[in-house]
């Protein structure tokens, strides 16, 4: 809070996640050479949060993601100014602020980072949403580069044989595709240990959230929404299988030496939907005040919800599955079902839920999914309306009176 | 022991005396731009109205948007929590109450303790509140006061669709081109009132009795508009403009 108290708190000091600073130096590092791919000749790929990344890994491409690149904005305060500008330019303020702040950066090299290094190539999955499809065709028009579009079938309930075929087939074009832009032939043994080291990043990730379960919970929801960077950005990479190596070990010492995020924590949240990246750590201290700990979230275990579809030692194969069944690419009655799961798992007391005025999908099941938690589990719920990166659709002192209301209502 | 309840809320500052499970009076005044003035105000107004020694006040809640700043209250607790308390207080058998404020409205379910159970709330868009009617007041040329009695005698109330306050206040503003009845047009802003407000409502399973409190509750034609899509009776509280604040010195006195 206020940078003025220079005077170091020990309790505070020991609270501090350690791993944060590698964390840091990895990003920047990457961040560095994903700029100077130019200089150094390597190749550059968009590609959308949710998109088939180990490919590119294998290729030796480097993965680019304006969703990242899009947290990193709102985190940095930046939405709102390219949001303006986006809108400035004819697209309507209603759309994901990600694709808005992601377009208007292109045409300033504006942001946190002065702009992402320019594409040679886009890679799209529609598993996240409608959105990102629109989004990359403007994108593949300005920049003149390919697009390649995954398109995963709604799984409402199953995934059919006839999907499994329609997807895997397009995993064969993927290749294809990279291979022509590249001017190389993938090296298919390679693409097999990405996949191999992709799972392990992937389970170490799932190890590191479910250290949470733990009471008290060594890290929060809002540690997560930032270590969570490496897991969507470099999977398929040692790196990951490092570094959360490192963080699950970290937490486990918290745990053993009784180190919480939470000092004193006596109710535990699941929070559903992006962050509000520019009011995380507003929101963290509101709901420290209040003892109250977002143990778990939808959002970061998205990134290793697919474990159970993957097969290490058919990863081509799997990843038709592992790459439709996502959080957001099913029925709104399965996310209800893994959100009791997590309430389960986690054993939390209540739910948070960011209606998020920017991403639809995300949001349009909210209020069944809350019914349906208040039906099976009897628990409250409390909706923050907001946008992840946008702070025009932020109002502060009326969510401070949500979040004091709904605190009421569990201290009871 | 005398204990306190002030309610800062955008427009008004509330407050209410409660002793001995009895209320000794209430006031309000205009919050104007200071909320920290405002509560100071209101407290020592009521005192000085009830003729109440300070040193006879025991604890001090405060509620509103501006709770936070009654640097003298004892404790700051949400209106959610103290609305529901207030109409407690009024009626013990109150399960639902519904609050149209200046510039927000809520629905909260109570249980039989007057705990609330669930809420919900809409502070973001000015249709549904109070501040819909000023402006629709102000497009129609009648004083607010007189809307609850006009729209009783409207014959075909008008249709206002939009969800919007102002595309319904360029609507109301075609309609009265359209040579169209004043009540009926009122009658209509009522209904789309209560439309939205229950809308809102329905995400909780709404239980009889149903109080209504904030200062639109005096409005008879949204308090019908209300019954009419909730499909239930709703109660209107005698003292709906203080409620908050009666609430306040009620959870301050520990109930
Ligand atoms: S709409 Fe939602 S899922 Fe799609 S890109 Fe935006 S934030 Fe991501």
């Amino acid at each position: 809070m206020s940078d003025q108290e220079k005077t170091i708190d020990p309790e505070k000091e020991r609270r501090k996640i350690k791993s944060v600073k590698t964390m840091k130096d990895i990003m920047t590092h990457y961040y560095i050479e994903a700029k100077t791919a130019e200089e150094t000749g390597k190749k550059v790929a968009w590609i959308t949060s949710g998109g088939p990344v180990e490919p590119l890994i294998a290729m030796d491409v480097i993965p680019v993601y304006p969703e990242n690149h899009g947290a990193m904005i709102g985190a940095s305060k930046m939405g709102t100014d390219l949001c303006e500008k986006a809108e400035g330019m004819g697209y309507s303020g209603d759309l994901c602020t990600y694709a808005l702040a992601d377009i208007a950066c292109s045409t300033v090299n504006g942001g946190p980072i002065g702009g992402l290094p320019k594409p040679d190539m886009l890679v799209c999955g529609n598993n996240i949403c409608g959105t990102v499809l629109k989004w990359y065709e403007v994108q593949a028009r300005y920049y003149d580069v390919p697009l390649f579009i995954l398109d995963t079938p709604f799984c409402h309930t199953e995934f059919s044989d006839e999907a499994r075929q329609y997807v895997r087939r397009q995993i064969d074009e993927y290749l294809v595709f990279l291979e022509t832009v590249c001017g190389k032939k993938c090296d298919h043994d390679h693409l097999r240990d990405v996949g191999r080291l992709s799972m392990e990043g992937q389970r170490l990730w799932q190890a590191v959230l479910d250290t949470t379960m733990n009471k008290p919970a060594p890290m929060s929801a809002f540690d997560a929404f930032f270590h969570l960077a490496l897991i969507v950005t470099l999977r398929g990479t040692q790196t990951v299988v490092d570094y959360y190596t490192g963080l699950l070990e970290e937490m486990k010492n918290r745990v053993a030496e009784g180190i919480s995020a939470v000092p004193e924590e006596r109710y535990r949240l699941l929070w559903d939907n992006l962050p509000i990246w520019f009011k995380t750590r507003w929101l963290s201290d509101k709901f420290a005040a209040h003892k109250a700990c977002l143990v778990a979230d939808t959002y970061t275990s998205a990134w290793c919800g697919s474990l159970p579809y993957l097969d290490e030692n058919n990863f081509l194969e799997s990843m038709a599955e592992g790459y439709s069944r996502i959080y957001l690419n099913i029925g709104t009655d399965r996310m209800a079902e893994m959100v009791v799961e997590m309430i389960d798992k986690y054993e939390v007391d209540g739910l948070v839920m960011h209606s998020n005025r920017s991403c639809k999908p995300y949001s349009l099941g909210q209020y069944d999914i809350a019914r349906i938690v208040q039906e099976k589990r009897g628990l409250p719920t409390l909706i923050i309306e907001a946008n992840m990166t946008d702070a025009r659709s932020f109002s502060e002192s009326q969510i401070d009176t949500r979040i004091d209301a709904f605190m009421e209502v569990l201290k009871g | 022991m005398v204990t306190i309840g002030i309610d800062i809320g955008s427009i008004s500052a509330k407050a209410a005396a409660i002793a001995k499970d009895k209320l000794l009076g209430s006031k309000v005044i205009l919050t104007g731009y200071n909320a920290r003035q405002a509560g100071m105000a209101v407290f020592e107004g009521l005192l000085k109205e009830l003729a109440i020694d300070r040193d006879a006040v025991g604890r001090i809640v405060a509620t509103g948007y501006g709770r936070n700043s009654v640097d003298f209250a004892d404790q700051a607790v949400t209106e959610i929590t103290c609305h529901a308390a207030g109409a407690h207080f009024q009626d013990p058998e109150v399960r639902a109450v519904i609050d149209i404020g200046g510039q927000d409205s809520k629905a909260i379910a109570l249980g039989p303790n007057g705990r609330v159970t669930d809420f919900a709330m809409n502070d973001k868009c000015a249709a549904g509140t109070g501040r819909f009617l000023e402006v629709m007041a102000r497009a129609l040329e009648v004083d607010l006061d007189a809307f609850g009695e006009m729209s009783l005698q409207a014959d075909e109330p008008a249709k206002i669709s939009s969800l919007c306050t102002v595309f319904a206040e360029s609507e109301v503003i075609s309609l009265i081109a359209k040579g169209a009845r004043r009540t009926n047009i009122i009658a209509g802003i009522h209904a789309s009132i209560g439309a939205r407000v229950v809308a809102m409502a329905n995400r909780l399973k709404l239980q009889a009795p149903v109080m209504m409190t904030g200062g639109v509750a005096h409005n008879i034609g949204v308090v019908k508009a209300l019954e009419d899509k909730l499909g239930l009776p709703v109660q209107v509280s005698a003292h709906a403009q203080v409620n908050g604040a009666i609430g306040a010195a009620r959870l301050a006195a520990g109930g």
